[in-house]
């Protein structure tokens, strides 16, 4: 617990390389597309963020079900730290898009299913960090982080389809909610690769920082226990 | 079974029985339900024309703040006078209180909306029981909503914050709910054909059952001292 494992310092490394050849892809080696130009760009680590976040969200729920099973404090610490990084990357995710669909819906925001969707992702898991810091007791806490984790990520997908059958019957009529009608393009291979290896960069980019989350939550534990110990 | 059901109907029974001596839920929830109706009222004008878009979505708003007052207080009871405790101490299926609790809200807000829509009809000179579908449409919302609210309300007054809690908690999670019955609704009062409500109905019912049974796996869990 002492000094970082090896594993994690490898695993940093290799994730500050991907990321460098990630962004170096992005602005080097990918063509400018044609019809959008330079801003379309965004879209690599615009996708690439919001994966993230959606991988957070289910580590989440994976980690809310094995902690009301098992009981172990680390889940938590999982869920807690997956949870968090993936509200930041939502956000990027959010704020990305918005900069794509200035100059390209002509508006900053549209109530399209998936805009609404991830924003009403970010209310409810800034509701679940509300949530925690409500209550004091670390075991109670835990428990009703992992039953709410589980309960939003559930309605995640029905929100999504409310919306969506709201759009379809009503059609958007700024700049057309649906990105394959406005805004869409067809990726050359030098896209495709630079888009896999953006993907590939950011989901080493939440294991390091997961990890690095957990063994600071376990770190914080432990302070917790030595003050414990000196006040005694 | 039978000792579940016996369980469950105590538990409905002594909220309801509790409810009709002191009348405290469902008087605050009914005065407050008028009060939203009224400010809506001045809020947005609601002329003739401007009602027949906005009812469904008027009544829905009403029957969802009423509801997360009654939901908040129907918890915050048992947790201040330890009648939580004493619940839990009893040696039944702790699924049984949940759904006895359940059960309770769904009834009070039930007894809201039966009185919120004659009062509303009369109000605005439109007839809302003439489409029966609105009445399912308003058991099937009524029942998503206090099926996830009442495992959240057992959260939230355990927790420091928990009168600001419940709402925030409860309002992302239950927006599906929102959405498909106000389209529902709007749908019905608006004499829409039937395949354009059917989604919204298919939605809600999926909703419930989801839900209502998440919360029957996971309601021991927030209880468990």
């Amino acid at each position: 617990m002492k000094s970082q494992p090896r594993l994690l310092i490898g695993l940093d490394v290799v994730t500050v390389l991907v990321m460098a050849v990630a962004t170096y892809m992005v602005f080097g080696y990918a063509p400018i597309e044609r019809v959008m130009g330079a801003v379309q760009k965004v879209f690599y680590f615009h996708v690439a963020a919001g994966w993230v976040g959606m991988l957070g969200f289910l580590a989440a729920v994976v980690a809310g079900v094995a902690y009301l099973v098992s009981r172990k404090p680390v889940w938590d610490l999982v869920g807690l730290g997956a949870i968090e990084i993936g509200l930041t990357f939502m956000l990027i995710n959010i704020i990305t898009g918005s900069i794509w669909a200035r100059p390209i819906w002509n508006t900053w925001w549209t109530w399209d299913p998936r805009l609404t969707t991830a924003t009403i992702m970010e209310l409810l898991y800034a509701a679940y960090l509300m949530l925690r810091q409500g209550i004091e007791d670390p075991e109670r806490r835990a428990r009703f982080g992992a039953v709410y984790a589980i309960i939003g990520f559930i309605s995640v997908p029905l929100t999504f389809f409310s919306i969506r059958i709201y759009r379809t019957i009503h059609p958007v009529v700024i700049g057309g909610g649906d990105p394959t009608v406005s805004g869409s393009f067809s990726m050359t291979p030098a896209m495709g690769a630079t888009f896999a290896v953006s993907l590939v960069a950011f989901s080493f980019l939440f294991a390091s920082l997961l990890w690095h989350r957990i063994r600071l939550g376990q770190l914080g534990a432990r302070v917790e226990q030595m003050k414990l110990k000196l006040t005694e | 079974m039978r000792g579940f059901l016996r369980a469950l109907g105590a538990v409905v029974w002594k909220d309801l029985a509790a409810e009709l001596r002191s009348r405290e839920l469902l008087s605050s929830m009914l005065v407050f339900a008028l009060l939203v109706i009224f400010i809506f009222n001045f809020a947005l004008e609601l002329d003739a024309v401007a009602r027949a878009n906005v009812t469904s979505g008027v009544l829905w708003v009403t029957f969802v703040f009423a509801g997360t007052l009654g939901l908040n207080r129907s918890l915050a009871v048992e947790k201040d006078r330890g009648c939580l405790d004493g619940l839990l101490l009893a040696p039944v299926d702790r699924t049984a209180i949940y759904f006895g609790k359940a059960i309770a809200n769904l009834v009070f807000m039930l007894v809201v909306a039966a009185i919120v829509l004659p009062v509303y009809s009369i109000l605005y000179n439109v007839n809302l029981f003439a489409q029966g579908g609105l009445l399912w449409v308003i058991f099937l919302g009524a029942e998503g909503y206090t099926a996830v609210g009442t495992l959240l309300a057992a959260m939230a007054v355990q927790a420091r914050t928990r009168d600001i809690l419940l709402p925030i908690l409860l309002f992302p999670v239950v927006i599906p709910v929102l959405v498909a019955a106000v389209k529902a609704s709007s749908g019905y009062l608006q004499r829409l054909p039937m395949e354009e409500i059917l989604p919204w109905l298919q939605l809600l019912l999926a909703y419930d059952v989801i839900f209502t049974s998440i919360a029957f796996m996971v309601f021991e869990s927030v209880v468990e001292e």
